[in-house]
């Protein structure tokens, strides 16, 4: 078992911008979408309040084969300066080319990494490990064990997430987004064993995401799961809190993030 | 309006770079021209990737001689991330791949266990807080001028540039207790490990610094 501690790094707070077509929605479990607004100015907005990182996610991209990412990333880039990650739909070297083109940092793939795992080996060769983020949709199906799933949460495959983790990483995953489908959207908290399970098999960061329901929820799945970064989309987009406050609130709870 | 030319050799993420450089007021020519860039007012070679892939891509096109001839002349020169590394004489990322040659020193990996003991994740990917080498005592005058020493900026990457001469180090930073080189300058020569394209107010600062030089 391989613990990983870096008492200097700083977590990550990670806003997490989900899109249908030219809206920024959410759901819950993956489902259920709310339209929420228009993508660009919430990100210039998380940008204003600190954020670290954005994550933008075409949930509906992989069920008709294209990513419609590329504008408003273009357009996102064009005044927020900090790291973006882009995933939805991204099905080949093609696709992901396309999308750094237009001021995105890294790709996140999962369908397409599934289907075809060379695909991650491709895009680490071409752009570096950091630029492969492995996108991973977690299904609960027993204590201790969670399954992959496909196409935004919709379809199995088969696959146990931590063994599936661990291949991905070998194959030059350097990034992990793991999603809990059963947490997200339910403000109740982090899968923290899930994120725990995954974390204390590899090497490289992993990014928490689904169920960020208040700053306690940030505290425990850093302190309990070891997760190195942290999205988050429903307290955000909904302006229950802020990143700010959730940057001071962590600070004050003792957890290492940037300070500005 | 102050012109700066963008070397674009296939890798990394001209758009972002662009954008940024535009932000602070830059009237920016992304081009792979050898002759442009050899006649630049000001330099800026980005990189994501691989040192090897870069530099055989740098030189398959005759541009790292139009840099090395931009630099003869004292042209401002920025590399940032892998354009960073690439100023430094050799890597030893997957093989010895000599670089240009501008700042005395060479690339290595960065260690997955800290001279301290501690197990360190490898990409360094992050917001890390920049702090000063002891051979610079002030970063006035340099391409930090307008960075506090609580600032933090953004890394990822898997290796790390060693300068030879301490007096090229104007910052680095401490990832769990192994020391990082963030910044190498000499004279109109600037090295960023970090992106100051993607690092917030604090890197369109480090940006705009440049743009003055």
């Amino acid at each position: 078992m391989l613990q990983v501690q870096s008492p200097h790094r700083n977590i990550r707070l990670i806003a997490r911008l989900d899109i249908k077509g030219v809206n920024l929605i959410k759901g819950i479990n993956l489902e259920g979408l709310r339209v929420i607004g228009a993508p660009n100015e919430h990100a210039l907005r998380y940008y204003q309040q600190g954020v670290d990182e954005l994550v933008y996610m075409d949930c509906v991209a992989s069920l008709y084969g294209r990513n419609n990412l590329a504008d408003i990333v273009r357009s996102t880039a064009q005044n927020v300066f900090v790291p973006m990650t882009i995933g939805g739909g991204i099905r080949s070297l093609e696709d992901a080319t396309n999308l750094l083109r237009c001021g995105a940092d890294k790709v996140a793939i999962n369908t397409a990494a599934i289907h075809k795992p060379e695909l991650i080996s491709d895009v680490a060769n071409r752009f570096g490990n950091q630029c492969m983020v492995l996108s991973v949709e977690a299904k609960k199906i027993g204590k201790g064990v969670w399954e992959a799933y496909t196409d935004n949460g919709r379809e199995r495959s088969g696959l146990d997430v931590v063994e599936w983790v661990k291949k991905a990483v070998s194959l030059g995953a350097g990034e992990i987004l793991l999603t809990s489908v059963d947490r997200e959207g339910m403000r109740d908290g982090f899968d923290v064993d899930l994120v725990k399970s995954v974390t204390q098999e590899v090497s490289v960061p992993v990014i928490a995401s689904g169920g960020m329901g208040t700053v306690d929820d940030l505290v425990k799945v850093v302190n309990e799961g070891y997760a190195d970064a942290v999205a988050m989309a429903d307290i955000l987009h909904y302006k229950r809190s802020t990143i700010h406050e959730v940057r001071q609130a962590a600070l004050s709870a003792g957890i290492s993030v940037r300070k500005s | 309006m102050t012109d700066v030319t963008v070397v674009d050799y296939g890798m990394g993420n001209l758009f972002s770079v662009r954008m940024a450089l535009e932000h602070c007021g830059a009237r920016v020519n992304v081009t792979s021209n050898p002759s442009e860039i050899e006649h630049a007012d000001r330099i800026v070679l980005p990189g994501v990737g691989a040192f090897t892939t870069g530099m055989n891509e740098l030189c398959r096109n005759g541009l790292d001689v139009a840099i090395k001839e931009a630099r003869c002349k004292g042209t401002p020169l920025l590399g940032i991330c892998l354009g960073m590394q690439m100023l430094f004489d050799y890597s030893k990322e997957f093989e010895h791949t000599n670089g240009l040659g501008m700042v005395n020193g060479g690339v290595v990996a960065i260690p997955n266990i800290s001279p301290s003991g501690v197990k360190c994740k490898i990409p360094h990917i992050g917001w890390a807080q920049l702090e000063s080498s002891e051979s610079v005592s002030t970063w006035q005058n340099t391409i930090l001028s307008n960075v506090d020493s609580s600032d933090a900026v953004y890394f990822v990457h898997s290796f790390m540039a060693k300068p030879d001469n301490d007096s090229a180090l104007i910052a680095m930073v401490d990832y769990g207790g192994t020391i990082i080189t963030a910044v190498v300058q000499e004279d109109n020569v600037v090295g960023c490990q970090f992106h100051p394209e993607k690092s917030g107010p604090v890197g369109l600062a480090v940006l705009k610094q440049f743009l003055k030089l």
